[in-house]
């Protein structure tokens, strides 16, 4: 691009200086990476591919797995996902089609104040007022008569992995609903038109049109969503209860792993037992990698299809 | 149907208004000037304030956008206006996975670069950690905003002869200089509240702290100690000192969308 005629000493300065910038933040992101790796050698010598099913923590031993951790962060985060998606989609959805033109901006304005609540704000807020209101008016009751059904088996306590599942959700509401808004948005008007001037209803139109248009984009939008959810930490460490055990009931207490890394990173003695926390963060981060990939690549060719009007 | 849509969307936004509400009530009891000018005082001493904490938010979240800041602008400007090869996109991905990347790691990222070495909580390995979050986002936010200038407006300057780096500088950068703006405020904001990379890099402090290099306090940090503690009147202390951290987060919020809006 630069240019090779007079007084372009300065332009070509000027394309090194930003591009050396640009280099930076290459080598922050490999240097990143390579930091991890490095520290969680010897947990990977010393433990393998065993680390990932062993489900024993023990500091006192020196023996580490991180099955109930990795359990933890996947069954809380699905259940965040189960809760946030319909909620996200049915809002997006009213906002799009069915809100007065003056609601949208203040309600889209609102969603991003909720994202941009600082996750101990979150914890807080779930220590002291969900976890008390979920264990009085829902779990209590729930395990007195379902208590059989191993997915509500007690004694409750409060801090639980459903009391994170139900954090985490509102959490990530505000991002699955923006981008299901745009998915929305992409679809193209005389599509609906169509639907709507064969004499099809309203509900039929957004049917057709989200059955056939939509639900990639919003499956997209769903992993967007869990990617959020994986590597959540304060909101999270404050209401699931900490404790290192996969257990099936959702009253039960759990952990997660970035839990696991807050709670004992700081008091970790010994290399292996700092080791196998920082090999926990490596797992995180390959999880969270794969599943931001998988969302970017859904939506990616989402917007390709929308452009060529499809 | 459009009920069921209806309840849905009051349902994603209730929370906002119970946080919000919850924070006033609760927050609002403890909120006395001493909160803001004092010290944390022992368990069971009455009064006692977050003023270190504050101070030590400000100081880590300047000293991070010190360095982040133009790391990031300049960073934005090569992807936006010379970045066509394989070495942008691979700048591209980088920064798009720095954003995905959960923000404990950043934590861990500062604690084994600068605490192992340097033996010691600081300030310094706070401000590391909160930079891997805080750049990422400035980056593509540059970028972006760089994009939607339109290429005859450069062609127009470099036809009037004006070098290329001062088109860039003073016509290209400066059109959308407040939506680069607004991305920054909107980063700084984020890295207000952030309180895992804080965890065991800048560690936290009950005292006021001037070395860089030494624990420091920050609001975040103080509302988890109290919060997790067993005693009743952290408790209050630990929502006063939310209040403060969301009234901080949510201006600058506020304050960077008036940015945008009087721009267009």
């Amino acid at each position: 691009m630069a240019r090779k005629t007079g007084g372009n000493i300065k332009d070509l300065l000027f394309e090194r200086t930003t591009g050396a910038f640009a280099f930076l933040v290459l080598f922050l992101a490999v240097l990143l990476f390579a930091v991890l790796l490095r520290e969680s050698i010897p947990a990977l010598r010393k433990f393998g591919a065993a680390f990932l099913v062993t489900g024993t923590w023990d500091p006192v031993l020196e023996k580490f797995g991180a099955l109930p951790f990795i359990y933890g962060t996947l069954v809380s985060s699905f259940l965040a996902i189960l809760i946030a998606v319909p909620l996200s989609v049915g809002a997006a959805i009213f906002i799009n089609e069915f809100a007065p033109p003056w609601m949208k901006t203040p309600v889209s304005f609102l969603a991003e104040l909720l994202a941009a609540i600082p996750s101990v704000i979150y914890g807080l807020w779930g220590i002291f007022v969900l976890v008390p209101v979920l264990r009085d008016v829902f779990m209590k009751p729930v395990t007195k008569y379902l208590g059989w059904v191993p997915l509500f088996k007690g004694p409750v306590y409060g801090p639980s992995m459903l009391a994170a599942g139900v954090l985490l959700s509102i959490m990530i509401v505000p991002f699955i609903l923006s981008v299901s808004r745009e998915v929305l948005a992409t679809v193209p008007q005389r599509q609906k038109e169509a639907v709507l001037s064969l004499g099809g209803t309203r509900w039929e139109m957004l049917r057709i049109v989200i059955g056939q248009h939509c639900l990639p984009g919003i499956f997209g939008a769903t992993i967007l969503g869990l990617g959020r959810a994986l590597g959540e930490t304060m909101a999270v460490t404050m209401v699931i209860g900490n404790r290192p055990e996969a257990l099936l009931s959702l009253f039960q207490p759990g952990y997660s792993m970035a839990a696991v890394i807050a709670n004992e990173f700081t008091e970790a003695v010994g290399d292996v037992y700092l080791s196998s926390l920082v090999l926990i963060g490596l797992i995180l981060f390959a999880m969270t990698f794969a599943v931001n990939l998988a969302a970017k690549w859904i939506l990616s060719k989402m917007v390709a299809r929308a452009s060529r009007g499809i | 149907m459009k009920a069921l849509f209806c309840l849905g969307a009051i349902l994603v936004i209730l929370p906002l208004f119970l946080i919000l509400f919850d924070l006033l009530i609760k927050g609002g009891k403890e909120l006395k000037l001493t909160l803001l000018i004092d010290l944390p005082h022992p368990v069971g001493e009455p009064g006692g304030g977050i003023a270190n904490g504050i101070a030590g938010t400000f100081v880590v979240t300047l000293l991070t956008m010190l360095w982040s800041v133009p790391t990031a602008v300049l960073c934005g400007i090569y992807l936006a206006e010379y970045g066509k090869g394989k070495f942008a996109s691979a700048v591209r991905f980088a920064a798009d996975t720095m954003t995905g990347v959960p923000s404990i790691i950043m934590g861990i990222f500062g604690y084994i670069l600068l605490v192992l070495p340097m033996k010691r909580f600081s300030a310094w390995a706070g401000a590391a950690a909160l930079s891997m979050i805080f750049i990422p986002v400035v980056v593509r936010t540059t970028e972006e905003m760089l994009r939607t200038v339109p290429t005859t407006v450069r062609e127009a300057a470099l036809a009037l002869g004006i070098a290329r780096w001062k088109a860039t500088l003073r016509i290209t950068v400066r059109t959308v200089w407040p939506g680069i703006l607004t991305g920054i405020l909107l980063a700084m904001a984020r890295i207000l509240g952030e309180t895992a990379p804080l965890l065991f890099t800048a560690l936290g402090n009950q005292f006021w702290q001037t070395r860089l290099d030494q624990p420091m306090a920050a609001v975040p940090l103080q509302v988890f100690t109290y919060a997790i503690s067993p005693y009743e009147d952290w408790h209050d202390k630990a929502w006063a000192g939310a209040l403060v951290l969301i009234t901080m987060v949510l201006l600058i919020n506020i304050a960077a969308r008036v940015l945008t809006r009087e721009k267009r």
